[in-house]
């Protein structure tokens, strides 16, 4: 017998509803713990270690390669009307405001969010965590606050770098191959970049640095079974965080810019 | 009449449709070694947790020396968790750490003793359980699985708690390093003059490391006494279990191929 589906709907709403509130529980816990003493600050300056140090080279070859794009092909669309000397001040917008943020946003999903969901996940099916309990130590407080501050603080400093990088990207591509003056390139660069342009990045980067640490503590936390568990905690920490990095960007987006 | 170390009066846990403690009354003395064996999925681990406080019983009572346990916040249950160590089945180790730091994190992280201090400790604990100071600057997963049993005996003992749980402590271990882990399992408890409640469905453990034996049966403690009364439990059930019979009272869910 097929179900109707006004039924399906109503059950993937209730799903839906049951996730928002539980992850929203699960918000308010970590952050209430991460705020309040004791800190765990070796655990939190091992996590930005991991957070930032190591995803360093997969951001920094991302961040290059965008810049050296985006300066290719804007001189392929702006030389149709004759407007390459806009190309620094678009290489620059676009990395700092928008390509910064969201694509180090991505890749450290990928990267960091996937090892927290699955670490947490491991710990969670092998009984590490209840083990934490009996020892008397909260596991919000010495597994999730720590990564949570981590990821606030160390993604905006990590952008802050893919900035720099992205725009020397482009500005290799410009003056090596575009032949375009390198003393004027980086005049046109810093002359129109305003301070706003990278605030907003800068808390792009921390809001998506919550957010990518929050998915992959909230997945590994809350996985069920064995590998098999662990796995989907794994994927779902990815996609979620990638999905909220890209529906949040717009309304910060909105915030610093609707007019 | 001295109060119990641990009380329970009609503990009941449900998952779901699906009742795994119907209603569960128990007392433990202190300093009393309490067994509880059961078929899997009967509900043992189910009530270890809820006495540890890792699971939420829906009703009834758990005391841990005359004080209510089941609804503390999180303070009161911070100072009731020190009273505590356990054993976890798998040895539930921390593998991003050192054998000595997995003994010291108690004693460092919620006790705040000097990592130094610490370290003396773990080394003298992991020698308490037969384990030389060399096996501290491993890693667990480059140990066998009877050592990372005794590295967990180690780090369950490392506070000195008052009561110690054991969740099968013998499980996926040969006979002789099971034995060995039973002999150091006893000798803890006598030395700390502990509390213990282990479950296990290892007969030859349960005999040896239990003063009182309980069995859990469909929710219930069907059956429970001195160790040695059973052999003569005139318990259906219980005679069925610990003789491994397949035929009896309890019946297995196994479909037909």
């Amino acid at each position: 017998m097929s179900v109707p589906l006004i039924t399906i709907l109503g059950r993937m709403t209730l799903a839906l509803l049951a996730t928002i509130g539980a992850v929203t529980t699960f918000s308010v816990q970590a952050v209430r713990q991460a705020v309040q003493p004791p800190y765990y600050r070796r655990q939190i300056l091992r996590q930005m270690l991991e957070i930032g140090y190591y995803s360093l080279p997969v951001v920094g070859l991302t961040a290059i390669f965008t810049g050296m794009v985006l300066a290719l092909q804007s001189y392929t669309g702006f030389a149709r009307f004759s407007a390459e000397s806009a190309i620094p001040n678009v290489v620059v917008v676009s990395l700092t405001r928008e390509l910064g943020p969201v694509l180090a946003g991505l890749m450290v999903a990928g990267r960091v969010g996937a090892a927290m969901a699955a670490e947490i996940g491991t710990m969670r099916v092998t009984e590490q965590i209840d083990a934490l309990s009996t020892l008397s130590t909260d596991p919000f407080k010495y597994l999730v606050a720590p990564r949570l501050l981590a990821g606030i603080v160390t993604l905006p400093l990590l952008v802050l770098v893919a900035d720099i990088i992205g725009v020397l990207g482009g500005y290799v591509v410009s003056v090596y191959k575009l032949e375009f003056n390198d003393a004027a390139y980086l005049r046109n660069t810093l002359d129109f970049l305003q301070f706003q342009d990278v605030l907003s990045g800068l808390v792009k980067a921390a809001v998506f640095g919550f957010l990518i640490t929050l998915m992959g503590c909230y997945h590994g936390y809350t996985s069920k079974g064995g590998a098999q568990g662990v796995g989907a905690a794994t994927t779902n920490a990815v996609v979620s965080a990638s999905i909220l990095i890209l529906t949040f960007n717009y309304f910060i987006t909105e915030a610093f810019f609707a007019r | 009449m001295t109060a119990p170390k641990i009380s329970l009066r009609g503990v009941t846990k449900s998952f779901g449709a699906k009742k795994v403690l119907t209603g569960i009354d128990l007392d433990i003395a202190q300093g009393e070694s309490m067994v509880v064996i059961g078929g899997s999925g009967s509900g043992k681990s189910v009530l270890l947790k809820c006495i540890l406080g890792l699971m939420h019983p829906d009703s009834g009572s758990i005391r841990i020396d005359g004080q209510e346990v089941v609804d503390l916040n999180d303070r009161g249950r911070a100072r009731v968790m020190k009273k505590f160590g356990m054993l976890f089945q798998g040895g539930a180790l921390f593998d991003s750490l050192r054998v000595w730091e997995n003994v010291a994190f108690g004693p460092i992280q919620s006790d705040g003793m000097e990592p130094d201090k610490a370290r003396e400790v773990a080394i003298a604990k992991l020698g308490a359980v037969g384990l030389g100071p060399e096996i501290g600057d491993l890693f667990p997963s480059e140990l066998s699985g009877g050592m990372q049993k005794r590295v967990a005996l180690a780090r369950a003992i490392a506070r000195e708690p008052e009561i110690i749980f054991f969740d099968e402590p013998t499980t996926g271990l040969d006979p002789i390093m099971a034995d060995v882990i039973n002999e150091l399992i006893v000798k803890s408890v006598s030395d700390l003059g502990a509390t213990a409640i282990s479950i296990t469905h290892d007969m030859a453990s349960a005999r040896k490391i239990g003063h009182r034996i309980g069995m859990l049966f469909d929710g219930k403690l069907i059956w429970q006494g001195p160790v040695g009364e059973i052999d003569r439990s005139g318990n259906a059930h219980v005679e069925q279990f610990i003789h491994g019979r397949a035929d009896g009272p309890i019946k297995m869910q196994v479909r037909k191929l």
